[in-house]
């Protein structure tokens, strides 16, 4: 009895530790003085004003779009490499792993700038094409990572039988393979997406002027003080998801498909 | 012909890991083994000798190091309290530990300013307790807090992966087999979960030891980090071959943590998908 209690008292700490700076920022957004420092009443002044703040939208346009392109793109070159990986030799797969395996070990620091490097190198203007690029390179390793498993426990006779019954490699792909594997690429592409839009070293590293994602807007804005209205949109951006997570995991789910 | 229609689909992926993994890394080799004038040059990997950057690297050692041990602790009892919980929890406990990530990563840490300061919520509270204050903002121990806190969820998940993949049976039979509690951690559980250990340590170990964001929000910019050297050199400095240099030492590290995770790791098992 004392034992369970000691567990849950355990796990309460660690969540209150991961959850107090969320916290901290959610009664932050309602706070009317624009410092952080003291507490100035409640307002929801932020709210409102947050739309009217034409930077940060921009800085949340180009984050939610640059997250959705670099996840989507990396979904697809990454499933479509596991087919080709799977089918390897077991030298030339170790190999392959191990390159992908580089994004994930390396530190994000000289990813960023090696990245930095070869957009310079190439002559690219560094902008939004260059912090999409870079995206989509760190975010193709977790796609790869998290449907390989998937795709090694897949049944190839179920592929080649597709296929001798006279379906084409495309559709079988999209009729067989794809289904089986799905929630291994559905949980590849989230993990991408939330890495993107939490990223901000290799982003550092390979904007230009002028282009903003939330990331680097805030890390512009600590020197001079953080706007209110950051506060306001991260406590939007996170009331959304944990309401979308929480009507997924209500939603009958099929319980022997965990990712 | 059916071999080549096989290993098409990798194509895009070959390309694309060629140009933006493998030659921008030997890009940060050239540079960092060259000089301004494109002679060869050691000068740039020596300079991590000098006084200031050898105090940066040691100082980044020693606080990562600490990080990753307080992680694990934090974390292996967690995983294990987690995974005796029955049922498909398996989502749940991974979303609980992402989750916080939707929330910007720069905003997390600086409300740490917010909880750590003299006059902060937690002094607040511990001077309502009739606690003694805590002091640490500015200092390597704030830091040393903001990596545990960013970067426990990628020591968390990696343990918990494995500790689930752990057949209940073998737990059973040693235990059948007269082993006591503490002879079935270290000798069944602990072993087993190697794989996972490692990996969550890799993944702690290195972004804590290469951080700049969290030496600069929570140090107050008097702690300088290898990071933070790295950094200035190539965006206040524009000194690419310095900065390339010192990148290079880095990866050395990055480079040995690889070959002991290989060495534990033999089937690449640890993941924290």
């Amino acid at each position: 009895m004392i034992k369970t209690a000691a567990k849950k008292f355990y796990v309460f700490l660690i969540f209150l530790f991961l959850y107090a700076p969320i916290a901290t920022l959610i009664v932050l957004s309602f706070n009317a003085s624009k410092t952080r420092a003291k507490w100035g009443g409640f307002t929801t002044r932020w709210y409102v004003s947050l739309f009217r703040n034409d930077a940060i939208m921009n800085a949340l346009l180009n984050t939610l779009t640059i997250a959705l392109i670099a996840s989507l793109t990396a979904t697809v070159i990454g499933t479509i490499a596991c087919i080709a990986i799977i089918n390897m030799k077991k030298k030339s797969r170790a190999i392959w792993m191990g390159i992908t395996n580089i994004p994930m070990l390396n530190a994000d620091i000289v990813t960023g700038i090696s990245l930095m490097l070869l957009f310079l190198s190439l002559g690219l203007k560094f902008g939004y094409g260059t912090i999409l690029l870079s995206h989509i390179t760190f975010c193709i390793p977790y796609v790869i990572l998290s449907v390989m498993p998937r795709m090694k426990q897949f049944n190839t006779s179920t592929y080649e039988a597709a296929l001798d019954l006279g379906a084409g490699p495309v559709y079988s792909f999209f009729k067989v393979v794809l289904p089986d594997i799905l929630p291994g690429v559905l949980s590849g592409f989230l993990m991408a997406f939330t890495m993107s839009l939490d990223d901000f070293i290799i982003t550092h590293f390979t904007k230009g002027a002028g282009v903003d994602t939330l990331s680097t807007k805030i890390y512009t804005e600590v020197k001079k003080g953080i706007k209110p209205e950051m506060y306001a949109l991260s406590t939007l951006i996170f009331v959304t998801v944990l309401i979308l997570l929480l009507l997924i995991n209500k939603a009958p789910a099929d319980k022997k498909q965990k990712a | 012909m059916n071999n080549f229609r096989k290993k098409l689909p990798g194509t895009p992926y070959f390309f694309w890991s060629v140009l933006f993994i493998i030659i921008p890394l030997c890009m940060v080799f050239y540079y960092g083994l060259t000089d301004k004038s494109g002679a060869f040059t050691l000068e740039n990997i020596i300079a991590i000798a000098t006084r200031e950057h050898s105090k940066a690297l040691w100082l980044s050692l020693l606080l990562s190091l600490i990080a990753t041990v307080i992680c694990l602790l934090l974390s292996y009892p967690l995983a294990m309290i987690l995974c005796s919980r029955k049922g498909g929890q398996h989502s749940v406990i991974v979303f609980i530990f992402i989750l916080p990530m939707w929330m910007n990563f720069l905003l997390r840490t600086l409300a740490w300013q917010t909880l750590l300061e003299k006059t902060g919520v937690i002094n607040s509270i511990l001077s309502f307790l009739h606690l003694p204050a805590l002091n640490i903002i500015n200092t390597p121990q704030a830091i040393v807090l903001g990596m545990v806190y960013n970067f426990l969820p990628f020591m968390v998940l990696p343990i918990y992966n494995a500790l689930a993949k752990i057949d209940e049976n073998v737990i059973n039979a040693a235990r059948d087999l007269g082993a006591n509690p503490a002879q079935v951690f270290f000798k069944v559980t602990l072993p087993l979960t190697v794989p996972g250990i490692i990996s969550g340590i890799t993944m702690v170990f290195i972004p804590a030891l290469t951080t700049f964001v969290i030496s600069n929000l929570l140090g107050g910019s008097k702690v300088l980090l290898i990071g933070n050297v790295v950094e200035q050199e190539f965006t206040q400095a524009s000194n690419w071959h310095l900065g390339s240099g010192l990148s290079i030492v880095l990866m050395l590290f990055i480079l040995l943590n690889m070959i002991v995770s290989a060495i534990f790791d033999k089937d690449g098992e640890g993941s924290v998908l």
